[in-house]
């Protein structure tokens, strides 16, 4: 089996593996090598070692004022979808008549593109500004709320379907348990819900916060941002850097190569520690 | 028994006032998209009336500025033929790699797992840049382009399905005479289907809606949906409003039509995809 299989190797492995290479692969691994080069396109590269790195942190405070926005963004962004995406699965698992009409409404917004969301917001959030004589690049603080409301929008519907796949998974028995022993229903969502549904807490933290981090489309239709890069997000800085301004290739991809390490560091981080407290129960 | 089905209604009547609120900004485009394009951006609350009404005068100007209807094609040509790719090429590589235990077959599932938390501005410059030379940056170099970037997630997924079908059925497939490849096509495939159905919701999603890819290696000659809609933005000149939101709606249509129609799947795939996710 294993014999006759190998001969297919090419077959089976080749068109995969070439697009890989071409579309992941080798872009990765010159991405790193040119982090560490000045260079306009790729052809004309020369190693300048940690310049680009130096660059990005001291030339302007962009890099540095885009990753705290990106940071207070994430913590409400995740904090407001997981909570509420929670709270609707509770109330959806309760069969009360027409919930399955209510999971398709809340679930439709996760349908849309990042750049369409972004203009349906921008309507209705400067179309509320308006009244009071603002617009959403008044101020920094509209771009951020507008940003959070956007993608507890889009994502809520989301998080909310693994919530109730979690707790449909929860065994009747030990629900109906809790009830004779006189548990409050609080007491009841405390020690039996949630641990029981930790696997999904753990895939819908992750979902979001690697999501959050990495949000491009939204930040650029609902700001762009306005008002001077204040609501600008990792992300959008980077490309910015990169397609903005002429000579700052170099220091578009070693601020690209620092996004990596962090997304990746954060997203194996809250693996790690929500892991670790799935075992305990 | 009372009290429950007292919390019920109310939890019922809560609801209700969220599913409204969850829809008011997209009945408020669609509203917004038969009013004249100066009656928008400040009064988007309002009905249109007999003075701001403009009728479809926003889809004629909005399609015929944007291309939209070439966009639309666009769009659908690349999903359509990615996902495919994408389901047929990583079920094959998944199965072989799960199947054939080498070292360089696991190197290559850990490289595959690893792409996944790779944001794309990580490779953005340099994998359109590549695309450009090897003359990629075409319909269907950008669906190659496709299916080495779906090629991670979907690779993952297929393979922990791959590890739960007993290894009888193919031995006993290529007993009869099967070779490797029609032993998989005849056999493993199908029983890989609802796990496809749930790689290809998820592709899908991801590059319909998807605008910095296509952007960056087509945007110059092709538009897709997204870009075709965030191009109505560019330069510095004002929006037109009206065309914008009639833009948005036929946005909005087509993943709508695709939502209602294929609901059960997607509610399946988004779970079954995030659970082995």
């Amino acid at each position: 089996m294993k014999k006759g299989a190998k001969r297919w190797a090419i077959v089976f492995l080749l068109p995969t593996v070439i697009a890989f290479c071409i579309a992941f692969l080798i872009p990765f691994i010159m991405g790193l090598y040119l982090s560490f080069c000045e260079f306009r396109t790729v052809g004309d590269a020369q190693f300048v070692g940690l310049q680009n790195y130096i660059r990005a942190f001291s030339q302007d405070s962009d890099f540095i004022n885009a990753l705290v926005f990106t940071i207070k963004y994430a913590i409400t962004a995740v904090i407001s979808i997981n909570v509420i995406a929670f709270f609707l699965a509770l109330m959806l698992t309760r069969r009360i008549r027409g919930t399955n009409l209510f999971r398709t409404i809340f679930f439709m917004p996760n349908l849309i593109g990042g750049i369409v969301l972004g203009y349906i917001w921008q309507l209705i959030i400067n179309g509320v500004l308006y009244n009071y004589g603002y617009s959403i690049t008044s101020s920094a603080t509209f771009g951020y709320w507008g940003l959070v409301i956007l993608s507890s929008w889009q994502m809520i519907g989301y998080m909310m379907i693994i919530y109730i796949a979690g707790i449909q998974n929860i065994s009747s028995s030990v629900l109906e348990a809790a009830r004779v022993d006189g548990a409050s229903s609080l007491r009841t969502l405390i020690s039996i819900t949630i641990p029981s549904v930790m696997p999904s807490i753990t895939i819908c933290l992750f979902l979001s916060i690697t999501n959050s981090f990495k949000l491009f489309d939204q930040n650029l239709a609902l700001t762009a941002g306005a008002p001077s890069k204040q609501t600008q997000m990792l992300a959008l800085d980077i490309y910015n850097t990169f397609y903005g301004r002429i000579g700052y290739e170099g220091v578009g991809q070693a601020k690209a190569v620092v996004f990596f390490v962090m997304v990746a560091g954060i997203a194996l981080l809250q693996l790690y520690f929500t892991r670790s407290k799935e075992v305990e129960h | 028994m009372k009290k429950i089905n007292f919390s019920n209604i109310l939890i019922f009547v809560l609801l209700l006032v969220l599913s409204f609120l969850f829809l008011i900004p997209i009945i408020t485009v669609v509203i917004n998209s038969f009013k004249d394009q100066f009656f928008i951006s400040q009064t988007p609350f309002v009905l249109p009336n007999s003075n701001t009404f403009a009728g479809l005068e926003n889809y004629i100007k909005g399609i015929a500025d944007t291309g939209f209807i070439a966009a639309f094609f666009w769009s659908l040509f690349i999903t359509v033929c990615s996902v495919a790719a994408i389901v047929l090429f990583t079920a094959m590589t998944a199965w072989y790699i799960t199947r054939v235990k080498t070292r360089f077959n696991s190197i290559l599932y850990y490289l595959f797992v690893f792409s996944m938390i790779v944001p794309f501005q990580m490779v953005m410059f340099t994998m359109s840049k590549i695309a450009n030379v090897l003359k990629l940056d075409n319909p269907i170099g950008l669906v190659f382009i496709y299916l080495g970037f779906g090629a991670g997630l979907s690779v993952f997924i297929f393979s922990g399905f791959v590890k739960s079908i007993p290894l009888s059925l193919e031995e006993a497939a290529i007993i009869d005479g099967c070779n490797t490849l029609q032993s998989f096509i005849y056999v493993v495939f199908p029983m890989l289907k609802p796990t496809a159905i749930t790689v290809a919701i998820l592709n899908t999603m991801w590059i319909w809606n998807d605008y910095l890819l296509p952007y960056l290696v087509i945007g110059s000659d092709y538009k897709t949906i997204p870009i075709a809609v965030q191009y109505l933005k560019g330069g510095y000149g004002s929006v037109d409003m009206g065309a914008m939101m009639a833009m948005l709606v036929l946005s909005i249509v087509p993943v709508i039509v695709f939502y209602l129609s294929c609901q059960k799947y997607i509610i399946k795939g988004v779970t079954a995809g995030a659970v082995k996710g």
